[in-house]
């Protein structure tokens, strides 16, 4: 284990000073290590999920010896292409409260990590269309409302005050009959966060290990003791996480289990910058399109999957022009902006749209997956409840729910309505 | 984009025409009143979703209406052939090795 000096801490100060220097005296944020022959815990896949599971497994947990391996570079998968929607307003209890977890621990996060992650919480809005959306957006927001979550139901001119830009004239092919409103929701910058995660997670002694692919998972006498990597060969572990996202059917074939998953591509877009327009975000499901914008003033704007399973990092043409479509019936005034760059990444779907934080029938492996399309507003939740399931070895009342048994005892959490194709 | 064979239609057409409908080849349980909870899940939930080859169903909505398989690797999204419901198709010994 290479040694790294300790972590001097970001501030307004440190700023100052550096900008005398030249900003020529910083830190490396986190060190290159090579990985030990065994690790207490390892954790597979280095996006902001298993970077958050291995600093809350170092922070909370006082796991030490941890590794994070990760095939490419650290945040480059979901992590880095997500459009950063965060909200909690999920329809069933379980879910509700494990979002909600998650929303808490946003509220604080830049202050624990000692890194501005950007959490704005400028709200976000999600449209009805039609009477039955309403009625469904009622439905929700007085269920959020029973779970201590904020939430509101607008009309359409409520809508058009909050967000000028949208056309709410009724004389849409869909037009817009209100939509429901979490004003603590928001968005969050997504480099950032894994970045923060891994900073965070090293100074307390976690290997982060890029470009170190696995490519098998040794089981012995139905337990996992370790695993096969590209690069590194065998290496040993008590307990290992997965955290693989888009790939974590490929990971559960190395172990011979199934998951109930699968991989659809993902693809987002963003705009050449403009001056601001949108300080808020709005997504409609019926439509099929959601945007915001971001500081720099790029309009971000992201749809629903590719029908088909599919692990090209990238999106369909169809895809693209229904987006647009969408985007531009509820916002007409964009219609002469420039898409910059469009992207794709692999969202791991599962049958209720809820993910699994679960034993598996081996021994000592454990997966943290089926996130899809909404992953990246549970990263701090999601890496507090994996790092306590690791810790522990068995789910708490927050993971329970969410085990991999609910697809053969029946117990869905069908949050379809509520996560579909929105984010 | 893709460019599917109809095997009913005889046609190439684009992807735009149709709708993915998941895996192929999934039958139903002929006594679902006798299958364990193990499974009725996984008739249910448990799909291949394979890095790779790939048999999957399709429906050709904008055409003929007719559902038929498609073999395609998922990764290199190549499509290797379509056919008609009821038909078999193999690739070659050794990819289907990796497709069962
Ligand atoms: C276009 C798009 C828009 C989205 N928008 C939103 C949104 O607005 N709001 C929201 O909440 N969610 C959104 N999501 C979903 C969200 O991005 C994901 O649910 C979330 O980021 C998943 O995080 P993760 O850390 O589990 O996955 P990832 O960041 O994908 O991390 C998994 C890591 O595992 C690594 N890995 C895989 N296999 C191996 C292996 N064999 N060995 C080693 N490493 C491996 C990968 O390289 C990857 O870095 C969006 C997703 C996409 C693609
Ligand atoms: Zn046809």
């Amino acid at each position: 284990m290479s040694v790294f000096p300790k972590k001097r801490r970001f501030s307004g100060l440190g700023l100052v000073k550096q900008a005398l220097k030249h900003q020529e005296g910083w830190q490396r944020m986190w060190r290159s290590p090579a990985p030990r022959e065994h690790y207490d815990i390892i954790v597979v896949g280095a996006g902001g999920h298993g970077l958050a599971t291995a600093h809350y497994l170092a922070s909370v947990h006082s796991q030490a010896k941890v590794a994070v391996l990760e095939k490419g570079w650290l945040g480059g998968g979901n992590t880095g292409r997500n459009t950063t929607i965060v909200r909690s307003n999920y329809l069933w209890d379980e879910a509700a409260r494990l979002y909600e977890h998650a929303m808490k621990l946003w509220e604080g996060l830049s202050q624990d990590l000692n890194y501005n992650v950007m959490f704005s919480q400028r709200g976000v809005m999600n449209l009805g269309h039609t009477l039955q959306d309403m009625r469904d957006i009622q439905r929700r927001v007085n269920a959020n409302r029973l779970n201590g979550i904020d939430g509101e139901v607008l009309n359409a001119r409520q809508c058009k005050q909050i967000v000028p830009i949208m056309d709410t004239s009724g004389r849409t092919r869909y037009p817009v009959l209100g939509a429901s409103w979490q004003p603590r929701a928001g968005v969050a910058r997504h480099d950032a966060v894994a970045w923060g995660y891994a900073r965070a997670a090293d100074a307390r002694g976690v290997d982060i290990i890029q470009q170190c692919e696995v490519i098998d998972i040794v089981v012995e006498n139905g337990c996992a003791v370790g695993v096969e990597t590209r690069q590194h060969g065998r290496i040993r572990a008590d307990r290992i996480g997965c955290v693989a996202a888009g790939n974590s059917g490929v990971l559960a074939s190395m172990a011979g289990i199934e998951l109930p998953i699968e991989s659809h591509p993902l693809q987002a877009f963003v705009s050449e910058p403009i001056k601001p327009i949108l300080d808020t975000v709005v997504m409609s499901n019926a439509v099929h399109g959601y945007m915001s914008q971001s500081d720099k003033g790029d309009l971000v704007i992201g749809a629903g999957i590719d029908s088909y399973v599919g692990y090209g990092q990238r999106g369909s043409y169809p895809v693209i022009e229904h987006t647009m479509q969408a985007i531009l019936e509820l916002f007409p005034c964009v219609s002469r902006v420039h898409m910059n760059r469009q992207w794709g990444g692999i969202v791991d779907t599962t049958p209720d749209a809820c993910p699994i934080i679960s034993k598996t029938p081996i021994e000592n492996l454990f997966f943290n997956c089926g996130w899809g399309t909404g992953g990246f507003k549970a990263t701090p939740g999601s890496g507090h409840v994996f790092a306590d399931l690791l810790a522990n070895g068995e789910p708490n009342e927050l993971t329970a729910p969410f085990a991999l048994d609910r697809f053969h005892s029946g117990a869905l959490i069908d949050e379809h309505g509520a996560a579909g194709v929105a984010h | 984009m893709f460019l599917i064979h109809c095997p009913y239609c005889g046609e190439d057409r684009e992807e735009e025409e149709f709708h993915a409908a998941g895996e192929a080849h999934i039958a139903r349980p002929l006594d679902p009143d006798a299958c364990s909870d193990e499974e009725w899940g996984n008739y249910l939930y448990f799909r291949r979703n394979p890095r790779g080859l790939h048999r999957e169903l399709w429906v050709h909505v904008a055409g003929c209406g007719k559902y038929f398989n498609i073999a395609r690797d998922t990764a290199s999204y190549q499509i290797h052939g379509s056919y008609r419901i009821g038909e078999r198709f193999t690739w070659s010994d050794a990819e289907d090795s990796a497709a069962p």
